[in-house]
């Protein structure tokens, strides 16, 4: 870095060579990279469980894997999925476009920011390492309840609690990092009620962080009292309450599931305007949608919790609060059919992925809406009809508006652009796989499959058959997309400052690839 | 070839070798029919609002396409649309919402019940004590382990049977007390509408009248550990005089247990029993060749410290587990003739020459001893 000395040419300088670049970079863009490749290898990864669990659940019987095998994956499965996959991969892109969706030339802590990235691989090493020690990997399931996490759980929880803290101090740094910058470095002219819906989705979503990562810091601090200092925060024999734990758990919980999917309103809400070539339906009323989702969010917790024994009165509050959640985002959904209504659409990658979100979310939305039912959810709850509901908004909710996001922005990162023929092949083998594995899930739930089980009753086979298809066809179809990002890095069609007609914002106003430094001058908005 | 047997297990399923089962059970007890009727009302509501959203959105990608010639309109906002469509789903949620509230109360009135059962979930089984009548056993699966692993022919209620069900009376208020020994284990069968969570330390309750005689089958919903998957719960609901006679037969051997564990018993009678007492209780963990799984955290038994050690310290981990593992305190799952027979076994078995005859009577002074 020896041309940062100072002179006229400061902002003319490019990155360091070599490693050190990734290890000291403070600049947003290699950052967002990092974020998003880290968070890509982790999908690889957690995918790989995912492979194993349909493997074993291909047909009835045990074949590959032991019961507590199995159990150890379905727990690695959601934890890398959950806290190496998607959050990571919302950070990327909030690193590379909030800036130059704001006109901003950086964040606002980028020494921050370079820490909040380096923590992750050592929060997920320390996470895979649990694999080879005696007892084996965590056992309990992502949601880790008490008391199968603290006195039955192997020795190795003691590492996975010092990982989650570690993710956790990454999340709180990086939407400090978010709020900061959003409120300090808009371009002049850049008032609230004209920032991008990605910049204030996410802006949302980093309080949301804020308020519930330390909630999931206290929680795996009790269990870590509990099971080395004596205490019993989640022990009925010392006076504790393993429910308690479910109620900690769950005040993060649900907001998480928020933090999740909030972002992908902001990608869609970029991506379909523009290939609908109209403007977004309703600016207004989607950003207090968002608002509204994430106030709400932490009043429902305990819709995860209605057979753990609530008072009636409580078990009632928390299904009518629920259910309320369901009007703001009916409201997004038909805001953004409204924003389809009388465009002039065109159907690229980033389009194809964001409108199978549309679909596909709506369809997760409504079995989330059978579920708040209480009643209703005494046959539902933790059968595979919650698998299915939770799948269809994470992969087709989440990981496709994320896949959409890295399609829409790629030739912005790159400079150049994709293959058009290989991404449109990508998202049609996602889209019909992603169908055949979770839809007949729904099916498996109501006929009484319940859910993290290694082998199931004989009457449970043909859906299970059927899903694993699905899945395994999905798993490898991944493969294409590393090709294909590989493939856009190394060459192809030159992209233009805009590639796309009908897009919109201030980081199509740079050039393709976006330089090293952007907005050294803030741009004014008018 | 995966993808050929699939083929060839959609072409069964039409004659009835496995099912394709699409939705809920309707069940044979009214908390279970007034569900599946909410579930029908709502599943109804959602599946159409979900059709008109991804018609409607079809309707767009159809009409306004660019390559038909469509141009984009202008416009970005439409008051009375927006009202429209914040109005209507709320008058939706509130038709949805009074049906659910009542059917809740319901749920939750477990007033003026005839038969009392105290559930408790154990790591991984269930154990059914009739309040009033003082009679208690416990339900393991029953399923062989070699069916699991493939090297046998799966049965008909492949990991849905039981060595011992739960047996309750038609038409009667049936009020399930549930509580847990170690972690949170979920009772549940389907075709009742009743599923509730076991938690250790606390007491949840639920009830159920059952319509119909007949054998029902469910599963433990809450992952416990190792063995969730085979834990399941299966409920024979008959007659009230079959009830009766049920019980009556219950006390009777409970009778006959008590004056079995005054006699003494030959090392080859012990073994026999001690092998089946094995098998059923404490093979999931140490396995049926006594080698453990240490890596899992289960030790094995051949030629440990616990075997090479006294007679008394054995009998000692039996009855009263070891805190903080997954190793139970079996005094009160099993009776004196059982424990003395399975610790004989273990000194015994898999190359455990130790010799030792363990007699009820052992047990019982130990147990004495305790208290």
């Amino acid at each position: 870095m020896s041309s940062t000395a100072v002179g006229a040419e400061h902002h003319d300088h490019g990155p360091a060579k070599g490693l050190k670049r990734w290890l000291y970079t403070t600049n947003h863009k290699d950052i967002g990279t990092m974020y998003l490749v880290l968070s890509f290898v982790m999908f690889l990864y957690g995918g790989a469980f995912a492979m194993g669990i349909r493997l074993e659940l291909f047909e009835p019987g045990i074949q590959y894997f032991s019961p507590e095998k199995y159990n150890q994956m379905i727990t690695m499965h959601g934890l890398i999925m959950v806290f190496g996959a998607v959050m990571p991969a919302f950070v990327g892109l909030a690193n590379w476009m909030i800036p130059l969706q704001i006109g901003a030339p950086d964040m606002a802590l980028p020494r921050m920011n370079n820490w909040s990235f380096w923590i992750l691989p050592f929060a997920f090493s320390m996470l895979s390492m649990t694999t080879f020690m005696d007892g084996g990997a965590p056992n309990f399931g992502w949601t880790f309840y008490a008391p199968l996490s603290t006195t039955y759980a192997p020795p190795s929880t003691t590492f996975f609690i010092f990982a989650v803290h570690m993710m956790g101090i990454s999340s709180i740094m990086g939407a400090i990092n978010v709020i900061v910058t959003i409120f300090n470095m808009r371009a002049p002219g850049m008032t609230w009620m004209k920032m991008p819906l990605f910049v204030w989705t996410w802006l949302i979503t980093a309080f949301l962080l804020i308020a519930a990562m330390p909630v999931l810091a206290g929680a795996v601090t009790m269990m870590l009292f509990d099971i080395h200092l004596g205490t019993s925060f989640f022990d009925a024999a010392g006076g504790g309450d393993p429910v308690l734990f479910q109620h900690i758990f769950w005040f993060f919980g649900h907001p998480e599931v928020y933090i999740m999917i909030l972002p992908a309103f902001g990608v869609v809400s970029a991506i379909l305007p523009a290939f609908a070539r109209k403007p977004l339906f309703g600016y207004t009323s989607m950003v207090w949608a968002v608002a509204s989702i994430a106030l709400l969010s932490f009043i429902v917790w305990a819709h995860h919790m209605f057979l753990v024994g609530m008072p009636l009165v409580a078990e009632l509050f928390f299904m009518y609060a629920t259910m309320l959640i369901a009007i703001p985002t009916g409201i997004k959904v038909f805001n953004w059919m409204a924003t389809l209504y009388q465009g002039s659409i065109t159907f690229e990658t980033p389009m194809l992925f964001a409108l199978a979100f549309l679909v596909l979310f709506t369809c997760g939305g409504l079995s989330g809406l059978m579920l708040s039912i209480g009643p209703a959810d005494f046959q539902y709850h933790d059968t595979y009809f919650v698998v299915a509901h939770f799948h269809y908004v994470l992969v087709p909710g989440a990981v496709f508006a994320i896949m959409a996001g890295a399609y829409y922005w790629l030739p912005k990162w790159t400079g150049h652009m994709y293959d058009e023929r290989l991404g449109k092949i990508h998202f049609w083998l996602s889209f019909i796989s992603i169908n055949v594995t979770f839809f007949p899930q729904h099916f498996l739930g109501l006929a009484g499959m319940p859910r993290r089980i290694p082998d199931y009753a004989l009457m449970f086979s043909d859906f299970n058959m059927m899903s694993s298809i699905g899945g395994l066809t999905y798993g490898v179809s991944q493969l294409l997309f590393v090709y294909i990002i590989i493939k856009c890095v190394r060459g192809g069609e030159k992209a233009s400052e805009k590639p796309w007609d009908g897009a919109e914002g201030l980081e199509w106003t740079v050039p393709s690839p976006a330089p090293y430094h952007t907005f050294s001058t803030p741009p004014k908005v008018d | 070839m995966r993808i050929l047997s699939f083929l060839a297990l959609a072409l069964y399923a039409s004659t009835g070798f496995a099912d394709w089962q699409l939705n809920m059970p309707q069940g044979v007890t009214s908390s279970s029919n007034e569900i599946y009727d909410l579930h029908q009302l709502i599943l109804w509501i959602c599946a159409v609002i979900g059709l008109l959203v991804t018609a409607g959105i079809g309707y767009c990608l159809i009409k306004f396409r660019k390559s038909k010639g469509a141009v984009p309109a202008k416009w970005d906002e439409n008051l009375f649309a927006e009202v429209t469509w914040t109005v209507i789903p709320t008058i939706i949620l509130v038709l949805m919402a009074i049906p659910a509230s009542k059917t809740l109360a319901n749920l939750y009135d477990t007033s003026n019940s005839e038969v009392d059962i105290l559930v408790t979930g154990y790591q991984w089984k269930w154990q059914y004590e009739y309040i009033d009548e003082e009679v208690g056993f416990f339900s393991n699966m029953s399923t062989p382990r070699d069916q699991i692993e493939g090297d046998a022919e799966k049965g008909e209620h492949y990991l849905l049977e039981v060595d011992e069900p739960m047996v309750v009376p038609v038409g009667k208020k049936i009020r399930l007390l549930l509580t847990a020994k170690d972690v949170i284990h979920s009772w549940w069968i389907p075709e009742f509408g009743v599923k509730k969570d076991a938690v250790p330390g606390f007491i949840n309750e639920s009830w159920m009248v059952i319509d119909e005689p007949g054998v029902y089958r469910g599963q433990c919903t809450e992952l416990c550990g190792k063995d969730h998957g085979f834990m399941p719960v299966v409920v024979h609901a008959v007659s009230e005089q079959e009830y009766d006679a049920w019980v009556a037969g219950k006390k009777e051997i409970a009778a006959q247990a008590a004056l079995a564990s005054m006699k003494t018993y030959s090392k080859d009678e012990l073994m026999a029993e001690g092998e089946a007492v094995y098998m059923r209780t404490c093979a999931a963990c140490h396995q049926a060749n006594g080698t453990g799984i240490p890596a899992a955290g289960f030790p094995s038994l051949i030629g440990s410290p616990l075997i090479e050690g006294d007679v008394a310290g054995h009998i000692d981990i039996v009855l009263n587990g070891k805190p903080a593992t997954a190793m139970q305190a079996f005094a009160a799952q099993l009776n004196d003739v059982e424990l003395a027979a399975v610790v004989t076994y273990e000194r015994n078995a898999w190359g455990n020459d130790k010799g030792d005859v363990v007699q009820p009577a052992d047990v019982a002074a130990m147990r004495a001893e305790k208290e």
